[in-house]
């Protein structure tokens, strides 16, 4: 199987590429085939100097809403068959109407086709922490990658730069032009976040090389079951309950309990969610939801629910047990957890 | 034990106003950490100071350690060298003389020969830094002292000399040289190959030791600057222990995950005036299993069990409340089950129940 290796760093301008970059060239020094599949210059005068000499497999124009746009020519790279290719920005988003939605399957489509990837991404891309990244940062993530692609990662490499010397490349205009330079300083880019957010890579690499240290038999002790419904809090609750059951070395399930059609269909997009971070989802049917869930928890070995609050009963039922009550009475034999929304 | 004051009082104020000022005479540290030999630090570490002098700073190298390879005799001959003692050590009288801006020490754990006016290298960087000199410096994990056991239960070996944790933590900035480890095994050239296994948990807890050092200068940052505190980076799990409570079950589950995230294991307990001798002697002993497991123990103070819990969680930016329950069924009237009144209030924690205790 072929290698695939994660240059991970935690904002723009710290470096990912230029670390890359260095190392293809170090590679092809020791006469190995590589090539690059994909750069994305952002006009850095350093960094486009590191490609000098590397072959570029030239990339594929689209026309999208009238527009041209330029993708990875992922077939054409499939057809040189190098041994190693360079693909610079791992969590991109394909322009619609490419092959592939993601260029991390587009990756994958090269690493089946037996070519090793280098490439490159940050940590705020990561599925799990989106919701942190978000409070933190107050910045919603859109284009996410979803954490068992990083874990199946044969390395992930962290790439580091303080958040001082960081702000002094903004300020030099290394990073962006000088007026986006100085909007980034502002907003995104301040020593808070970045503080943070380095922080984050730092914990997540670790985590990274300690889940490949870590021997299959001594996991799966404990079973988690996320309860979903369709209210839209249910993304935060699946990606937090994956995150506890992924550093657990937990098992993870998820179930909707679908009490009318309509139910069903509301909670259709995070049951789809669920599965795409490769967690195995059941629906249920009826009309006690703390019952099935219960009994389905128990034919399945599960050591500890996951949920989201309630809603406060109806005004006509004002002490009326609510479902987090009924399932923490009914699963006396089990852990509950109760997820926080963590609002901003 | 302590009690907890979210708001810091003049004095503290006062001190840290002064901390600032004697910070903006001092010169700044930085510091490459890396988690085993060869990983590149010190070519790391000179190649920033040949940026620097390319960008005008008055830069000059004190000390340059062991074997030298050729991309760093390459940088080392654009950058000015000051000479050493004959012994090695750093001719500090001589470097306060020529006061560059920027200092670039090497092998910052480097024990100074007997008779020298500090004993170890990082109390030459100290001063240095008191006199307004910045320093850049590399050094490797097996020389932080607190972790030398861990180092040493991986790596079977010690490092004779070390440099205290808290000289790191005190760095305006640290950077981690994370070269993963096939890389290192292709740069070995001699002696034996280093084990992956070995290489990857070294590299793991480098890791971790530059979050822990970020995370508190993040916290002095968000402290100085008057930031709310947002949710942190680190899982941190609050145990809340009741004379009732299955205190066993929540503290080991607690320990374990607080390991597993490598986070932070807090015990609280709400002070309640009246408890019978046999209440009594079983809270003792689930803070004395709370201790033994490592817990930051608190005892908390206030008439309310539910916002004694609510103000300690947001002020230790605690994520998980693990709390026992008794099952025994939802509130009756207005006066509402504790369990029920947390979780309606709980903001930006979970709350993990654990059965068969007696709740609140």
């Amino acid at each position: 199987m072929s290698c695939l290796k994660i240059y991970l760093g935690y904002a723009a301008g710290v470096g990912k590429t230029y670390r890359m970059l260095e190392e293809a060239r170090a590679l092809r020094d020791r006469g190995v085939d590589i090539v690059i599949g994909y750069f994305e210059p952002h006009g850095r005068k350093e960094t486009i100097a590191k490609t000098e000499g590397l072959e570029v497999i030239p990339r594929r124009l689209l026309a999208y809403g009238g527009t041209q746009f330029e993708e990875m020519d992922t077939e054409a790279i499939l057809r040189r068959k190098p041994a190693v290719a360079v693909v610079d920005e791992f969590a991109h988003t394909n322009i619609p109407g490419s092959e592939r939605t993601k260029r991390w399957q587009d990756v994958r489509v090269l690493l089946e086709g037996g070519i090793d990837v280098l490439t490159t991404m940050n940590v705020q891309h990561l599925e799990s922490l989106n919701d942190q990244v978000w409070h933190v940062t107050g910045v919603r993530v859109r284009e996410t990658v979803p954490d068992w692609v990083i874990d199946e990662a044969d390395e992930v490499v962290f790439v580091d730069l303080t958040p001082r010397a960081l702000r002094n490349r903004l300020e030099r205009g290394v990073v962006y032009p000088a007026d986006k330079a100085r909007r980034a300083m502002e907003n995104f880019f301040t020593e808070g976040n970045l503080g943070a957010l380095r922080e984050m890579a730092m914990r997540h690499t670790a985590h990274e090389v300690e889940e490949k240290l870590t021997v299959p038999a001594n996991r799966r002790e404990e079973r988690l079951l996320v309860c979903l419904t369709g209210r839209p809090t249910s993304a935060n609750l699946i990606r937090r309950a994956k995150r506890v059951a992924d550093y657990l070395q937990a098992g993870c399930l998820a179930v909707h309990v679908a009490a009318d059609p309509g139910s069903r269909e509301a909670a259709e997009r995070h049951l789809t969610f669920a599965r795409n971070l490769r967690i195995e989802t059941h629906v249920l049917e009826g009309t006690d939801i703390a019952f099935a869930v219960t009994e389905f928890a128990r034919a399945k070995a599960v050591t500890q629910i996951f949920m989201g609050r309630s809603a406060p009963p109806p005004w006509w039922k004002p002490f009326a047990e609510t479902v987090v009550q009924q399932i923490v009475r009914q699963a006396q034999d089990m852990q509950v957890t109760i997820v926080a929304e963590r609002r901003r | 034990m302590r009690t907890i004051d979210d708001r810091p009082d003049p004095e503290e104020l006062l001190r840290r106003v002064q901390a600032d000022e004697t910070r903006e005479k001092r010169g700044r540290l930085k510091v490459f950490l890396g988690y085993a030999s060869r990983v590149g630090k010190s070519f790391r570490m000179f190649d920033e100071g040949r940026r620097r002098k390319e960008r005008g700073q008055d830069v000059v190298v004190a000390t340059v350690q062991g074997a030298v390879t050729a991309d760093i005799q390459e940088i080392l001959s654009r950058l000015e060298v000051a000479p050493t003692l004959p012994d090695g050590a750093i001719d500090l009288p001589a470097l306060f003389r020529r006061h560059p801006s920027v200092c670039l020490i090497d092998g910052l754990a480097h024990e100074n020969p007997p008779g020298s006016r500090n004993r170890e290298r990082w109390q030459d960087v100290k001063e240095l830094l008191d006199r307004g000199i910045s320093v850049i410096t590399a050094v490797n994990l097996q020389h932080i002292r607190e972790k030398q056991d861990e180092v040493e239960r991986i790596t079977s070996k010690r490092a004779a000399h070390s440099v205290p944790q808290a000289f790191l933590a005190e760095a305006e900035e640290i950077e981690v040289v994370d070269a993963p480890p096939e890389a290192l095994i292709g740069r070995v050239t001699q002696g034996s190959m280093p084990d992956p296994r070995i290489l990857a948990e070294l590299r793991e807890l480098a890791l971790l030791l530059a979050a822990d050092v970020v995370d508190l200068q993040l916290r002095e940052y968000v402290d100085a600057h008057g930031i709310a505190a947002r949710w942190g980076t680190q899982e941190r799990i609050l145990v809340c222990l009741t004379p009732r409570s299955s205190a066993a079950d929540m503290l080991r589950s607690g320990h374990r995950n607080a390991l597993r995230f490598h986070g932070a294991l807090l015990a609280a307990y709400v002070e309640q005036p009246g408890l019978r001798a046999e209440d009594e002697a079983r809270l003792e002993s689930h803070l004395a299993l709370a201790r033994e497991l490592g817990a930051e123990v608190h005892c908390l103070k206030g008439e309310d069990f539910v916002e004694s819990i609510l103000h300690f969680a947001h002020d230790q930016r605690i994520s998980q409340v693990f709390l026992g329950h008794s099952g025994r069924g939802a509130s009756f009237g207005f006066k509402r089950n504790p369990v029920d009144r947390l979780i309606d209030a709980a903001e930006d924690f979970d709350i993990r129940l654990f059965p068969h205790g007696d709740g609140a």
